[in-house]
């Protein structure tokens, strides 16, 4: 068992701030994470994802606030923090002279790993991410996909508490994208609490028990992926096709439809009540002589959450205030 | 806190086998190591009639500050290239490990290669007077050059060129103000006052009483050992805090 103290968060940020001159890269950010949760971190790139997770992990240094890490303050006892997260870095930077057993084996030895636990470790998890048939092999000879897979199995080396992964399966190939995933699943099912940093909207949403989004360094929302969709009024569509070009203000004027955007063959009316909204369309359709060729319904996904959050390019305080007022009413 | 520094510790010798497989054992490194304070000392020595003795224990001193400031100067800027930096920052070490862990590697490196002139000098028939005393100042001088090397690598940069700039030109007037070429005793008074200065006078100095005999040094021999000592613990403490500054900016 880990030398952790018994905390129920594992992860704990409070004010967290960094300066670089003038220029404000994460502002006074709260973050708390409970042991055994995976908790998502997405941002659009400049929000200060990467800078945040550097702090989290001890990489950097906060200009302001404070960060817990399985009970341990980062800033008083940084080893002991560290020696429980295991971090997997943006870029790959395992050390491309080295073997990929090589790359293990110092992990093990930074860690302050048993040897004989060391070994034995190394090759289940060389076995785990498909590299045991290259574990002699230098890492420059690796492809993208084999030097992502080694970079989690040496952050594993030392069975870390926590795992904080910035854009792990970025840029990968589906079978390396699907097989990280699965082990994070694993990882997550044997206790491990996981701080994941995503683009990917649909990882975080299979993956994640909450997100947080950030933009221009502030939060804008956190919560569960089903509550931030659920609480964001007017991203529910209904997307239509018809059999010919219709005028899109006849559409603005249906029930409870609040924009109506058309993409290709089909058109999307954003409605806080698609169920009127749908009978007004049957109707209109009916009175102009039109004819539906395909109707669906749409539930907001976490990508029209996160656009309508971060896509203007500021962090819309309202749609961040409707989605706090919202949580405190939840609670 | 003594398990938490043994802790450290075995760190930094992780990091020090790190840095001997990606960085020393490769031969272009060895043979720069051996020929470059060779090629450097005989252009000096070449057509002058000194005694073997004498030219064998500049050499020796030359030897092991070329060796121990070759590699330590290059391995943060590589590392920041490579982003392997930001690993060993994320690892449950201090920068003074990591910094402790690239020293240790240069000494092997510096000390191992600066055997070479000594067995050179005994296939010459130089006789070693002080064999222990020579021992305890060539580890003393390894670690002393080897922080100076790290003093060097602070440079919050990832182009190893501009590090290697700055040492080179530290480096070449350090040698030729350090009692290498001409002994301290017939050195003016400003030069003496100047070679008191570098820390290879004291190896250099040292190396002679050993390998000539007891009136070839200049200074008596604990100076020179206390002299050496002193640097290293300011090399030490200058780069373990040049470090802590120009770490975040690498990142």
């Amino acid at each position: 068992m880990k030398n952790t103290k018994n905390t129920k968060n594992m992860i704990e940020a409070e004010g967290l701030t960094k300066n670089y001159g003038e220029v404000v890269a994460v502002d006074h950010i709260d973050i708390e994470v409970a042991s055994g949760e995976i908790f998502g971190f997405l941002g659009p790139n400049g929000a200060g994802k990467t800078t945040t997770v550097r702090m989290l992990t001890g990489i950097i240094r906060p200009t302001r606030g404070r960060v817990r890490i399985a009970g341990f303050d980062l800033r008083r006892d940084p080893i002991k923090a560290k020696e429980v997260m295991g971090v997997v870095p943006e870029l790959s930077n395992a050390y491309n002279g080295l073997s990929a057993w090589r790359n293990l084996q110092l992990m093990a030895e930074l860690y302050g790993v048993p040897a004989k636990d060391a070994k034995a470790r190394a090759e289940g998890l060389l076995v785990r991410f498909g590299l045991h048939d290259r574990k002699d092999h230098k890492t420059r000879t690796f492809s993208k996909g084999m030097k992502q897979r080694l970079v989690i199995a040496m952050s594993l080396m030392s069975d870390p508490e926590i795992l904080f992964l910035d854009e792990p399966t970025s840029g990968l190939d589906v079978l390396s994208a699907r097989m990280i995933k699965e082990v994070l699943r694993e990882l997550n099912n044997e206790g491990k609490t996981i701080f994941l940093t995503t683009h990917y909207m649909e990882e975080a949403n299979q993956l994640c028990n909450r997100v947080a989004i950030i933009n221009h360094g502030k939060i804008a929302a956190v919560d569960s992926p089903e509550k931030l969709k659920a609480r964001m009024g007017g991203l529910g569509r209904v997307e239509v096709s018809f059999d010919t070009p219709v005028d899109s203000s006849d559409l603005r004027r249906l029930s409870g439809v609040t924009d109506v955007r058309a993409s290709g063959d089909k058109t999307y009316l954003y409605t806080d009540e698609p169920g009127r909204t749908i009978q007004h369309l049957v109707d209109c359709c009916r009175s102009g002589g039109m004819e539906i060729v395909t109707l669906n319904t749409l539930t907001p996904t976490l990508e029209d959450v996160f656009i309508k959050l971060t896509g203007d390019g500021e962090v819309s305080v309202g749609d961040a205030n409707a989605l706090e007022g919202a949580a405190n009413n939840d609670s | 806190m003594i398990p938490d520094l043994m802790d450290q510790m075995r760190r930094a010798f992780a990091i020090a086998k790190k840095d001997v497989r990606i960085y020393y054992l490769n031969g272009p490194v060895v043979i720069f190591g051996i020929l470059a304070p060779a090629f450097l000392f005989l252009a000096f020595m070449i057509g002058r009639d000194l005694p073997v003795d004498f030219l064998i224990a500049g050499l020796l001193g030359m030897t092991v500050f070329f060796t121990s400031t070759s590699i330590t100067p290059v391995i943060a800027p590589t590392e920041t290239q490579t982003r392997n930096l930001e690993r060993l920052a994320a690892a449950p070490v201090s920068i003074t490990t990591i910094l402790f862990g690239d020293m240790i590697a240069s000494v092997f490196f510096g000390i191992a290669i600066s055997l070479v002139p000594i067995f050179l000098g005994v296939a010459f028939g130089v006789a070693i007077a002080h064999p222990l005393i020579l021992a305890v100042g060539i580890v003393l001088a390894a670690f002393c050059f080897s922080a100076l090397g790290l003093v060097f690598s602070s440079t919050p940069t990832s182009m190893t060129s501009t590090v290697m700039m700055i040492s080179m030109l530290t480096k070449f007037p350090l040698v030729f103000v350090s009692g290498v070429f001409i002994p301290i005793q017939e050195m003016p008074s400003w030069g003496r006052a100047l070679a008191s200065l570098s820390p290879l006078t004291y190896i250099t100095d040292l190396c002679r009483y050993c390998i000539e005999g007891t009136c070839a040094n200049y200074y008596p021999v604990p100076l020179d050992i206390c002299a050496l000592a002193v640097f290293l613990v300011i090399f030490m403490v200058t780069a373990v805090k040049l470090h802590e500054r120009s770490l975040p900016m690498r990142l």
